[in-house]
């Protein structure tokens, strides 16, 4: 199922208690403040208050429960050995997610590393292509050829889904002047880590994309730890948002939805006008770097239990829930219940799926039936192209 | 080098004689006037010198009346092909350091910048790696952008973003997005240009899955290829060589656009298969005059496509001459050749009388001094030694 967005009108098809919490919740609009001010660099910061409303909140929390629910599935599916490979799970990360499709349009494009499970649901990926691309199968997004670091939606605009470190960024750089070239308003937002953040190919891309004043938003999501690496032993300056330099930065709180969705919005109204900027997200991974990873033998435990008490994203949208009274605690269990039962439903369905077909070894290589007519110039012979 | 040898290729709908090829400007070559028994042109006699080793071109003064072309150098007829289709199509671009205003290292974007404007022709600053990613990141929403290396040795720096991102990407995607761009760019050994700027990439291409490598050698096939890699729906490298630049061709006025695929006959023959592309099939050329001299009468080959190989035509050339020579530019290890010599294997041992002789350049960096650079490289004498040797 998609994300609450785009399947509401699914929903209706089958009452369930979410459903109709969401159809009849109000678009009136809530003013809520972020949990901490952003922190600017060469730039006018945006305002801390967030204008959302009572539907919005309650398909944050559902998309992000759907997320964190789809990630712990996929860890289960891994320690179970359908899931092969290398797998790098985004739970902790997704007010990122949320909080960035709030803001943007289909039209805009995303571009990220490996950690994209997430983001391909936020852009209105299936859960049964995601598991099913996971695990290898034919009905997967990318036909079971990509793998988890290979997602795609051409159609929504989420160009992957790249396993090599930082050389998403100038691919994004591409897709912004493609759309500066078309002239269509749209944004690119490139999204890295902070382990990438120390790629010479970023300052080049940015060079570039200040240049040319390109529609781009590079993303930083900073969630500490380049792998095991720590962010100050990696970086002499951990304060990736003034990395710039005379590129303006933002630094966001990435673990509140509402900030991400605001600092979104107005970095979309500045590249569009003025070119690039840098948002920073201040996140967190509570599994390892990927699933060979434990997470826990370069950060305490203690750590990871603080964070997740004090800043988990989902915790954070439930308490605004509950605050302004707009659902109980038993729907939101009942949300809960239902989601899990979704994902599970999703699983099952792509555990059915066969493994692609032997001959899809040889398809995509080349795009056949393309083939360049060739022909002299007096146009007696005209030869295609052989596939 | 600097002599136009007007070579036409037999291919061409409509080769006409270039004039460059009369008797009194070539070298006079004395021949042994040896009388060899399995000799196949019987219009020769001993002690007779031909000085056309180039198949004749039938000579037709109608139809070079009507169809006159136009003479130009290499790089002109890249740019030519560059303009006529980005005249065409709108969504093609091209990224490359001082393409725009400074109209192109060599002169194949000069004027472009002017016509179409800085963002069609966009002056990237030095960051190969950054801009070929920004091409096939533009690539992947429809555009169709020509890379240009200013040497194709500095692509090196932009490895990942070919081999993984341009050549794997349509694949990983299963098929969503296609990498429409052309990566071209002079490289080969040049006039003591040093180690570094006479690198020859094609041999640490070749492996990539997904990307078709083409090099051109003549001011016609340069214009077809280029227009025809840039009308490709895949990722394609055009190799070009720096000393090949100011070659001199007479070519049609008309549109055409040259296969991707196809190997060029540049001489039909019926002793040995000769299989070489870019620089050196100028020294084979020059190899083939002393050959056949020395009665000798060897079929030349351009291969042009470096990937895939056109096993169609190489494979008819050996069941009928039995014998291959390959002369490349490449270095002796993991070079086109090596990988030729292994497909000709797989593919047509049974046709072969005698071993495939590869000659390739020395394993060793380009060194600075002229008389070392001149034997890192295959020489015509070499050639002429090899094809003997493969004869006897």
């Amino acid at each position: 199922m998609a994300l609450t967005r785009r399947s509401l009108h699914l929903h209706l098809i089958r009452p369930i208690f979410s459903a109709r919490l969401l159809t009849t919740a109000s678009t009136s609009p809530i003013s809520i403040e972020t949990s901490l001010p952003f922190t600017a660099h060469n730039i006018d910061p945006p305002s801390r208050s967030v204008q959302t409303s009572p539907h919005e909140l309650l398909s944050f929390f559902r998309d992000m429960v759907l997320m964190r629910r789809m990630e712990i599935a996929s860890d289960s599916l891994y320690k179970a050995k359908l899931i092969r490979g290398f797998c790098h799970l985004y739970d902790g990360q997704e007010a990122v997610a949320i909080g960035m499709e709030a803001a943007i349009t289909r039209k805009d494009c995303i571009i990220t590393a490996y950690r994209d499970h997430c983001l391909y649901l936020g852009r209105g990926g299936t859960l049964v292509e995601a598991f099913a691309e996971l695990m290898g199968r034919n009905g997967g997004c990318s036909k079971g050829k990509g793998g988890s670091m290979h997602f795609y939606k051409k159609d929504a605009g989420f160009y992957g889904g790249h396993g090599i470190v930082g050389a998403q960024i100038p691919l994004g750089c591409g897709l912004a002047f493609a759309q500066k070239y078309s002239k269509d308003d749209s944004v690119s937002f490139m999204m890295y880590g902070d382990g990438a953040a120390n790629q010479g190919q970023l300052f080049e891309a940015l060079n570039m994309a200040a240049l040319w004043d390109l529609p781009a938003i590079l993303v930083c999501e900073n969630n500490h730890y380049g792998m095991g690496t720590a962010e100050w032993r990696a970086a002499k300056s951990p304060a990736y948002f003034k990395r710039g330099d005379y590129v303006p930065g933002l630094k966001v709180d990435g673990m509140d939805a509402l900030a991400v969705k605001q600092a979104c919005k107005f970095a979309k109204e500045h590249a569009l006008k003025n070119g690039p900027i840098i948002l920073e997200m201040d996140t967190y991974r509570y599994h390892g770097h990927s699933m060979s990873d434990p997470g826990s033998t370069y950060r305490t435990r203690d750590e990871i239990s603080g964070i997740r008490q004090e800043r988990d994203p989902v915790e954070r949208v439930r308490k605004l829930i509950l605050a302004h009274d707009l659902a109980t605690e038993k729907e939101m269990k009942d949300t809960e219940k239902e989601v899990r039962k979704e994902v599970d439903e999703a699983i099952a369905k792509a555990k059915e799926m066969p493994s692609p077909d032997p001959s899809e070894l040889f398809t995509n290589v080349y795009v056949k039936g393309l083939g360049v007519e060739a022909f002299g110039a007096d146009r007696k012979e005209l030869r295609a192209v052989l596939p | 080098m600097e002599a136009s040898f007007g070579v036409s290729s037999a291919a061409a709908a409509n080769a006409v004689n270039s004039p460059a090829l009369s008797p009194p400007s070539l070298p006079f070559i004395r021949s042994e006037a040896r009388p060899i028994s399995w000799r196949v042109d019987k219009s020769r006699k001993a002690g007779k010198i031909t000085t056309k080793a180039v198949a004749a071109q039938a000579e037709n003064p109608a139809s070079a009346a009507s169809k006159p072309g136009h003479e130009v150098l290499l790089f002109e007829a890249l740019r030519e092909g560059l303009e006529e289709e980005m005249e065409r199509d709108p969504r093609v671009c091209i990224f490359g350091e001082d393409v725009g205003h400074y109209g192109g290292s060599y002169k194949v974007s000069k004027g472009l910048a002017d016509k179409y404007g800085d963002l069609r022709v966009l002056d990237t600053p030095i960051a190969e790696n950054s801009f070929t990613g920004m091409a096939v990141g533009a690539a992947m929403t429809g555009l169709r952008p020509v890379v240009e290396g200013m040497n194709m040795g500095f692509l090196l720096l932009a490895f990942n973003q070919i081999s993984d991102n341009c050549g794997m990407l349509h694949y990983t995607s299963g098929g969503q997005f296609t990498i429409p761009t052309v990566i071209r760019g002079p490289g080969g050994v040049g006039r003591q240009l040093g180690a570094e700027h006479s690198q020859r990439l094609e041999s640490y291409f070749q492996s990539i899955p997904g990307i078709q490598m083409v090099a051109c050698s003549t001011p016609y096939n340069a214009k077809g290829l280029m227009k025809a890699a840039i009308r490709s729906e895949n990722p394609v490298v055009l190799f070009e060589h720096v000393l090949l630049y100011n070659l001199k061709e007479r070519i049609p006025d008309e549109e055409y656009v040259v296969s991707l695929e196809e190997a060029e006959m540049v001489r039909p023959g019926e002793h040995v298969t000769i299989l070489t592309y870019s620089r050196m099939r100028y020294h084979v050329m020059q190899a083939a005059k002393t050959l056949v001299n020395k009665g000798y009468d060897p079929e030349v080959i351009d291969i042009r496509s470096l990937k895939p190989f056109d096993l169609y035509t190489i494979g008819n050339s050996i069941k009928k001459t039995h014998k291959v020579l390959i002369v490349e530019e490449c270095m002796r290890t993991g070079g086109i050749g090596a990988s030729l010599t292994a497909a000709i294997n797989e593919n047509f041992n049974d046709y072969l009388d005698a071993p495939i002789v590869c000659l390739s350049s020395q394993d060793v960096p380009t060194p600075y001094a002229g008389t070392l650079e001149e034997w890192t490289v295959v020489q015509p004498g070499q050639i002429v030694t090899a094809v003997e040797q493969l004869c006897r």
